[in-house]
């Protein structure tokens, strides 16, 4: 198992992406099939996104095991108050700031659902966001 | 077609990226919104955009596309230049806006 752990500064942009870049190289090390890559570095991408965008800090911890891609974000921050809303295409409370670098779609949310085979969120108004997702390594 | 052949039959400016420049095109995608282009683009595609920071690197980068063009005349800043060296991303430039160089690029791939 590998385990692999970042810590994500929250509204600064130049940096986002930097982890998932190293997770797509070491994944790519691990000979893991590129289709399944491709969709786990997309969901971990709009993750991390996310907590530069919308939140203060966070962390994102991945764990490689034989059978799955674990990755686990976690973020100290507003929350999501409703989470079925913000699940919905199209939804973003993202800043205008945010939105002229061509954010805020609401895309990322859904980009996560449709790479991962398991999306568990568990917020708090006020606190933060734990986001899990799962990516299984022998299906497709 | 390589990326190459782009750049030479539409005198686009290479601001970028030039090692990277006999990436194989399978195809094209317009956007200027990050998400859409992380959903829905495909490895290999030219990324037409008007879009011009750091994240159009490293979104084109995690995509594997085979490079960037920048419409209007819009030049990069060298912190994005240095970055697209770095990832070998080839990011290119053309005065035209999007409309007309995906149609001039479209009729060249298909
Ligand atoms: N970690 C988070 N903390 C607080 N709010 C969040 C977080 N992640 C998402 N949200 C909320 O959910 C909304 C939808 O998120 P989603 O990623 O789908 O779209 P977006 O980030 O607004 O735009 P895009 O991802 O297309 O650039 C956000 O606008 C924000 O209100
Ligand atoms: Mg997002």
């Amino acid at each position: 198992m590998v385990k692999l752990r970042y810590e994500i500064e929250g509204g600064n942009f130049d940096l986002a992406g930097g982890a998932s870049s190293q997770v797509k190289k070491v994944l790519k090390q691990l000979n893991i099939d590129p289709v399944l890559i491709k969709k786990i570095v997309v969901a971990m991408y709009e993750g991390e996104v996310n907590i530069v965008a919308h939140a203060y800090k966070g962390q994102i911890e991945v764990q490689i095991f034989p059978d799955r891609v674990e990755m686990k974000l976690t973020d100290e921050g507003p929350g999501i108050p409703d989470v079925e809303a913000a699940m919905k295409e199209g939804f973003s409370t993202a800043s205008q700031r945010v939105r002229e670098m061509g954010f805020g779609a609401g895309m990322g949310l859904p980009n996560m659902k449709k790479n991962t085979d398991e999306l568990r969120i568990e917020t708090e108004v006020g606190k933060g966001t734990t986001l899990i997702m799962t990516k299984y390594l022998a299906y497709e | 077609m390589k990326v190459s052949d782009l750049i030479e039959k539409l005198g686009l400016t290479v601001f970028a990226g030039s090692g990277s420049v006999s990436n194989e095109i399978s195809g094209g995608y317009v956007s200027d919104l990050l998400s859409d282009v992380m959903g829905k683009a495909r490895e290999g595609e030219v990324w037409i955009t008007l879009q011009n920071h750091l994240n159009v690197i490293a979104v084109a980068s995690l995509k594997d596309l085979s490079a960037i063009v920048l419409v209007n005349g819009i030049t990069p800043s060298p912190d994005v230049v240095e970055k697209a060296n770095q990832e070998g991303i080839p990011v290119l430039g053309t005065t035209e806006p999007a409309f007309s160089i995906t149609g001039k690029i479209y009729r060249l791939i298909k």
